[in-house]
């Protein structure tokens, strides 16, 4: 589905990533952990195309197609969805408007926003006074309207309560297709730093990014253990 | 000769307080006469420049309607009991308790535009709703802009009676987008015990006309007054500064408004409102944009007793092709007690915001029109649907040209 290959991306004259690679199959769920600073952010942005970020070298491949140069609106038609961990106030766009504009065909955003219980917010202003939990409920809700192949979700679990954490976790596992056992199509890349996500949505692998370049990867479990019980120091550690 | 007429003459050659100065001298009172006539003899070309003011020349759902070219007025009659319609001279004929209502909330010698409507008066609209009577749709009125270099001198007298609703949407609009013209309009509202006005405007002007609108309001116990304007058309210059006096106690005034200035406008638009009752309550809503054109939005609250509130906010954005915008709020507390606070931002469309649409799919183009056309779409609180609509579709017209 997606293969970044030795990319190097910088702001400027800072280098963000550095060599990174990472495949990530179709229907294959990563849990992608680091540091404050090290890149987990500005990877996925890279990935979606998103702000001044500079492609120095390497690719991104998407479906087997070659999207590095792509507007970011052409990797969103193609499949590649994002849920922003502080997305803009876009004044006078009601919720119901915005999904009318992105919603794939026969998505029903009522429905959708029924599901995430988040009627009552159908006419107010997208992201306009919204709570922490409210904010992620918004950016899925737009995110089930699209339904994209790829999803990428930027520490989903952040700012949000016990109750409302089973909720997202829900529809993030509706997302990403986690009841289809065979053939599954939906694939995703979600940022955690606390890990507690994991308890809500099944991923197939986990990888550290450290100092701008991806680590290592392995058992998502066993390497948030890992960095619970030895830091990211430990990561630079193992692999020495 | 009266006192009024001394004080116009007095005040004749008086620059305006705001908005670039205007010859009077440059424009004729002189224009054709036009008999009145039945809506459904305006002719076509007519019919679709008034509809895309707002005015709907069948008339339907509307309680009334009003139509002036220059200073013939066309057509004047309520469709509606208990709403009365008619041409200001005709009802200063009818009504000699009227001259109560005259220069009474506007200063006939503010300025030389307001002396003009006195000393040139040519007529303009007498609303009313009687006592406890609610207009079960709006009023329409237009002022149309037909001869060459044409000053209009308007002066329109609106009151809504003890108890009643009246809802007014105003058009204005020219004959041929190459006309020169002066518009001066005089508008004075009388907002009774627990009555309510809404009266959104909508000009269509073009791009050699100057307009110099002159309103007051007075609000009384109870009273509520909603004033929408939106100008999303070129204009040469625009300058308009109502004031509202909310007298009575629990009187509620908010002033919206949504402006667009194209190169070569100059638009100095605000509002001022004087809080002078107990529980008076007043919001004042500006956007504008700015693709090349300047504006000046204005905003000046008084609070002069204890217990009242306002809120004041304005917020620009400035497109391709610059422009400029000049955000001016001004907050007056008079006494201890007073709740007034205001906001202002100007800047161009954040980058961030198209991305983010961008991410959703949307090109850049349609991001950026979703945002202009969010930006625009002010909540109006109380405003009946049918004005609501009125209102987003001046605003879709000018998205399509915006595009």
């Amino acid at each position: 589905m997606l293969e970044v290959e030795n990319l190097t991306v910088s702001i400027g004259d800072k280098t963000l990533l550095k060599d990174v690679s990472l495949h990530i199959a179709e229907g294959e769920t990563r849990m992608l952990f680091g540091e404050n600073g090290s890149g987990k952010t500005s990877l996925l942005m890279a990935i979606m195309g998103l702000g001044s970020y500079k492609v120095e070298s390497g690719r991104i491949m998407f479906k087997g197609e070659d999207i590095t140069r792509l507007p970011t609106n052409e990797r969103a038609k193609r499949g590649i969805g994002i849920m922003f961990q502080r997305p803009p106030t876009i004044r006078g766009l009601k919720v119901k408007e915005m999904l009318e504009l992105i919603k794939r065909d026969g998505r029903d955003p009522e429905e959708l926003a029924r599901d995430l219980n988040f009627e009552d917010f159908m006419d107010r202003d997208i992201n306009l006074g919204f709570s922490g939990g409210e904010i992620k409920r918004a950016e899925l809700l737009q995110l089930m309207a699209q339904d994209p192949d790829l999803v990428l979700l930027d520490e989903p679990e952040s700012g949000v309560d016990l109750v409302n954490i089973s909720l997202i976790g829900g529809a993030i596992r509706q997302l990403l297709e986690k009841d289809v056992h065979k053939n599954r199509r939906k694939s995703g890349l979600i940022i955690t730093h606390s890990g507690y996500i994991l308890d809500y949505v099944e991923a197939d692998k986990g990888c550290v990014l450290v100092n701008n370049t991806i680590w290592c990867t392995g058992n998502p479990h066993e390497i948030l253990q890992g960095i619970r019980d030895h830091g990211y120091e430990g990561c630079l550690e193992c692999q020495k | 000769m009266s006192e009024i007429e001394k004080r116009a003459l007095a005040a004749k050659e008086k620059p305006g307080k705001y908005g670039p100065d205007i010859k009077l001298e440059d424009f004729t009172l002189e224009a054709p006469e036009y008999g009145e006539k039945p809506l459904a003899q305006i002719n076509e070309v007519d019919r679709d420049r008034l509809l895309n003011a707002g005015v709907d020349v069948t008339g339907e759902g509307r309680s009334g309607s009003f139509i002036q070219v220059d200073k013939s007025v066309i057509h004047a009659a309520p469709t509606q009991e208990g709403i009365e319609v008619q041409s200001t001279r005709k009802a200063l004929e009818m009504y000699p308790w009227l001259e109560e209502y005259i220069w009474q909330v506007v200063q006939v010698d503010a300025d030389k535009y307001t002396a003009s409507a006195e000393l040139n008066f040519q007529d303009g609209y007498f609303i009313r709703a009687l006592p406890g009577v609610k207009s079960v749709f709006p009023v329409q009125a237009c002022l149309y802009l037909k001869a060459a270099s044409i000053s209009q001198n308007v002066h329109n007298i609106v009151i809504a009676e003890e108890g009643s609703e009246l809802h007014i949407i105003t058009g204005c609009a020219t004959d041929s987008p190459e006309l020169t013209g002066l518009h001066i309009g005089v508008s004075e509202f009388y907002v009774k015990k627990n009555a309510k006005i809404t009266f959104s405007m909508i000009h269509n002007w073009a791009e050699k006309i100057d307009v110099r609108p002159r309103s007051g309001i007075r609000i009384e116990e109870g009273g509520v007054f909603l004033n929408n304007y939106v100008c999303l058309h070129p204009v040469n210059s625009l300058q308009l500064y109502p004031s509202a006096f909310l007298e009575g106690p629990g009187a509620t005034a908010r002033f919206n408004s949504v402006l667009l200035a194209r190169k070569g406008s100059h638009m100095d638009v605000g509002s001022r409102a004087v809080l002078s009752a107990p529980g008076a309550r007043c919001e004042m809503i500006a956007r504008a944009i700015t693709m090349g054109g300047e504006v000046i939005s204005r905003g000046l609250m008084v609070g002069e007793v204890e217990g009242v509130k306002g809120h004041l906010e304005c917020r620009g954005m400035i497109l391709k092709g610059g422009g400029r915008i000049y955000a001016i709020p001004e907050l007056d507390g008079k006494v201890e007690g007073v709740d007034m606070s205001h906001e202002a931002a100007v800047g161009k469309i954040a980058r961030d915001e198209v991305e983010y649409l961008m991410a959703r799919g949307l090109s850049e183009d349609e991001a950026v029109a979703t945002i202009v056309r969010g930006f625009m779409h002010v909540d109006i609180e109380g405003l009946p649907p049918i004005l609501k609509e009125q209102i987003d579709n001046a605003i879709e017209l000018s998205e399509q040209s915006l595009l």
